[in-house]
């Protein structure tokens, strides 16, 4: 392939100057998120170098501990996208911990049995969501907020009280390493980069995925274009639901019980996670890559708050609240520099 | 070639809405290569019937043919398939996506799946270079202005003929048979209409047949071979555009021959010249109306004359600070005010009634009281409330005075006529003792028994002292009760005319049309 695309010609007053071109990049905010990961973990190597910081396994440690959210996040990004919210996110996680904590314990199916009807479960949740959203035109935040309270629910109907699996399959393949060499990764934190290149690959490169940036960018065209906007929009949210179940599914694993009240607003992690990886609230903009930083800052957070040890867990949310603040701030700023 | 085949022919076509006909027997046919143009005032069916013609709304009646072949078309995805592509006034397309994208999306390129970029970058590349336009397929759509999108958006319109194909359709030949062009001008400045019609020419070559609304007479007299005129939803006749002239055409859209208008209209408004209340100076608002000059006298009533669209509300809406001004100045009785809100004109004493008076006027679920008393308690601040036996007296006294029906405060406004809401918004503004009043449409849509009534108050408060700008589709009602006629076209203020006995409808009509007064 040669010559594809036309160079932009100098003369042309209306092709935009490389400056504006370069504020107007929708991939800045990934950059942005990007360089503060780096500047973040730089500070923690030369603060934190003597106890360990530098190690690669520090770093790794951020995929095997965050993994759970990754996934759920890669979801919710897909929804945001679009243009909606889910906040059914953290729910749908406590009840496949639920679910799959029952089933495997107190039901005694075997766990590769009960990794295919929890997925179907969450997807179904999901997909039912979109349903209502889609053809009752109800505001994605309500209708995702009656699916939180619902799953919660449905968690203390299965049991009140938390159940500790004790499945060797489970166990096994929790403690699971996959050498790298210089460290190790746990088969949840494969699976969650796994999900992050699909998700990457279905956003960029399929239909599906471009009718999600469309939609996310104007419905209302969207629709007059000729495209399947109902479909697309009912399939984000099954996408999310089936996503949350995953995550549940490694959150399970991760901590070996299920609880009615595992992952209690995690939610709303997500959404910090897709925001500050540079995607607009408003939907049309972003890339699953910057929701990938967006958690791994979040991670980094909580991994230096642990190795400044006198700080409380509490720092972490306050941590995260101020760079959401900071970057929502930045969004709006670039959103109204374009309009002008 | 004498008579060549129509490429779409519409014969008897009815739309019925609940208790309207919108659209009764229209006839309408369209010839390959020709640019044709559909006229009429607002709500005489242009919108209707296009949106027949696109399948956002169902016949009741009459067929449609496409290239001799009867069609029923039910959707806008069957009008794109069957080569009929609608290209909106607002750009209906992804500011976020990249103009390639939006050239092809929902038919993108694609191999086992995967979207080829490459091929994708290339045709959309193509097919831009093949109509003359010099575009960055790479770069997002919201990164050009309105009229580059509007561009894209046609281009978009011509690839979607060919339906899913090889995805393709760049490159080749247009699929479009009509291409409909609703409105793609009102929000361009004039280069870029010049590079809009260019493009139109150029399909028009390649023999597409362009369906062209628009409100700018010149602009259908610029571009356009023939037309097809709209009235009240009946087809009042199709035209060569070279056979009819400007005066004939306005004519035809109101329906009024210039001698049925040449009538009485003896009024005897004392127009001895009270001082300066307001000085408009080069005022203007791109896409709004273009800067002018106005001068406003104490007492005086201005009527604005224009068809629909000539910038008459934008006009209104400037001197009330409903949208800021681009350039220009404002002083109200010497002094300058800084038109940046409403607030600021309410300060000054201007008062404002909006031709909407369900959406931007009334709160229906209110009282007529609450409605009444809503302004002047705004004038006041939320925190000095009116005192309770004020209200009241003041409230009975307007019902009073403007004879609203029922009388009672505590009715809803929601339940009142058509006539009484309207003076229920009146006295709104009235209670706040305003200078200059703006009444945009206030005849709109109320009976004539109210209409008489609304237009003598305006003329008694003109004798009190109050400046009244006063805005009618009615030329007949501007022409009885102004002491001075602004004329709008094109949303421009191109004449004032002082009122006289010499000045008639069809002196008004003759300087909407021509643009100039003799």
């Amino acid at each position: 392939m040669s010559a594809t695309t036309q160079s932009p010609t100098a003369s042309d007053s209306r092709t935009p100057s490389t400056a504006s071109r370069l504020l107007g990049d929708r991939r800045l905010p990934v950059a942005v998120t990007a360089l503060l990961f780096l500047l973040m973990y730089g500070v923690g190597l030369s603060r934190y170098q003597n106890y360990g910081f530098g190690e690669p396994q520090v770093f790794l440690n951020l995929f095997i501990d965050n993994g759970y959210l990754l996934v759920a996040a890669a979801g919710v990004t897909f929804v945001i996208l679009s243009g909606g919210i889910d906040l059914s996110v953290g729910s749908m996680i406590g009840f496949t911990t639920m679910f799959t904590a029952w089933l495997v314990e107190r039901q005694g199916l075997p766990l590769l049995l009960v990794i295919p009807m929890a997925l179907g479960v969450g997807a179904l949740g999901g997909f039912l969501m979109g349903y209502v959203i889609h053809n009752f035109e109800i505001q994605p935040f309500i209708v995702t907020l009656a699916g939180l309270f619902l799953f919660r629910g449905l968690c203390l109907v299965i049991s009140k009280e938390s159940i500790s699996i004790g499945d060797s399959s489970v166990s096994s393949m929790a403690q699971a390493q996959v050498s790298l060499g210089m460290g190790f990764l746990s088969i949840g934190a494969i699976v969650s980069l796994v999900v992050l290149a699909v998700a990457f690959y279905v956003l960029h490169y399929t239909r599906f995925g471009r009718r999600v940036y469309a939609i996310g960018g104007n419905e209302q065209s969207a629709m007059l274009m000729g495209l399947p906007q109902g479909g697309t929009k009912i399939a984000v949210y099954t996408v999310s639901g089936f996503c949350s179940a995953l995550a549940g599914l490694l959150f399970t694993l991760y901590i070996q019980s299920g609880d009615p009240l595992h992952a209690t607003g995690m939610e709303l992690d997500a959404i910090a996670a897709v925001v500050i990886g540079g995607t607009l609230l408003t939907g049309g903009s972003g890339y699953v890559l910057g929701t990938l930083f967006g958690v791994l800052v979040l991670g980094l957070i909580k991994s230096i708050i642990q190795f400044e040890g006198t700080l409380s867990s509490w720092w972490t949310k306050i941590a995260t609240g101020v760079l959401l603040c900071a970057f929502i701030l930045v969004q709006r700023f670039m959103t109204t520099r374009k309009k002008t | 070639m004498a008579e060549p085949r129509p490429v779409l022919e519409m014969t008897g076509i009815v739309k019925e809405f609940p208790g309207v006909r919108a659209l009764s027997d229209v006839d309408f046919r369209l010839f390959p290569g020709e640019i044709h143009a559909l006229m009429g005032e607002n709500g005489a069916g242009k919108s209707t019937l296009i949106k027949v013609l696109t399948g956002v709304y169902s016949l009741d009646g009459g067929t449609v043919t496409l290239d001799g072949e009867a069609v029923r078309i039910t959707s806008p995805l069957e009008a794109q398939q069957a080569g009929i592509s609608t290209v909106y006034q607002e750009v209906n397309l992804c500011p976020n996506l990249s103009v390639a994208e939006n050239i092809f999306i929902g038919r993108e390129p694609t191999r086992m799946g995967r979207i080829q970029w490459k091929q994708l970058r290339r045709q959309a590349a193509e097919l831009v270079d093949r109509l003359g336009l010099d575009i960055d397929v790479t770069a997002p759509l919201s990164s050009y202005p309105l009229a580059v999108q509007q561009l894209v958006a046609i281009v978009r319109s011509l690839g979607t003929g060919d339906g899913t194909g090889d995805g393709a359709g760049g490159g080749k030949g247009p699929g479009t048979k009509v291409l409909i062009l609703d409105e793609p001008t009102s929000s361009l400045d004039r280069d870029e209409v010049l590079q809009l019609f260019a493009l139109m020419r150029r399909l028009k070559e390649e023999g597409v047949a362009i369906l062209f609304v628009s409100h700018f007479l010149d602009q259908i007299y610029e571009v356009c071979d023939r037309m097809t005129v709209l009235r009240n939803g009946t087809l009042v006749g199709e035209h060569l555009v070279r056979d009819l002239d400007q005066v004939g055409l306005v004519q035809l859209m109101l329906g009024k021959a210039m001698g049925q208008l040449d009538e009485l209209h003896e009024h005897q408004l004392h127009s001895d010249a009270g001082e300066t209340l307001l000085v408009a100076d080069g005022l203007g608002r791109t896409g709004g109306i273009a800067p002018f000059d106005m001068e406003i006298r104490k007492g005086e009533v201005i009527g604005l004359a224009g068809l629909l669209g000539s910038g008459r509300t934008e006009l209104a809406r400037l001197l009330f600070g409903a949208d800021q001004p681009d350039t220009g100045k404002v002083s109200i009785g010497g002094k300058p005010v800084s038109m940046s809100a409403p607030n600021d004109a309410i300060d000054a004493g201007v008062a404002f009634c909006s031709e909407n008076r369900k959406s931007e006027g009334l709160v229906p679920d209110l009282t007529v009281r609450e409605n009444i008393i809503l302004a002047l308690q705004a004038a006041r601040g939320w925190t000095r409330p009116i005192p309770v036996a004020q209200r009241d007296e003041l409230v009975a006294k307007y019902i009073e005075a403007l004879d609203i029906r029922p009388a009672n405060p505590e009715a809803r406004v929601g339940q009142l006529s058509g006539g009484n809401q309207q003076k229920v918004l009146l006295a709104r503004w009235l209670i706040t003792r305003p200078k200059l009043l703006i009444l945009d449409e206030p005849t709109r849509g109320i009976d004539i028994g109210a209409k008489a009534e609304i237009q003598k108050l305006v003329v008694s408060l003109s004798e009190d002292g109050m400046s009244v700008l006063y805005i009618a589709a009615e030329l007949e009602e501007v022409l009885r009760l102004s002491h001075t006629i602004g004329v709008l076209r094109d949303r421009r203020l191109v004449a004032q005319i002082a009122n006289g006995p010499e000045i008639t409808t069809s002196r008004i009509l003759e300087t909407i049309a021509s643009g100039e007064h003799q």
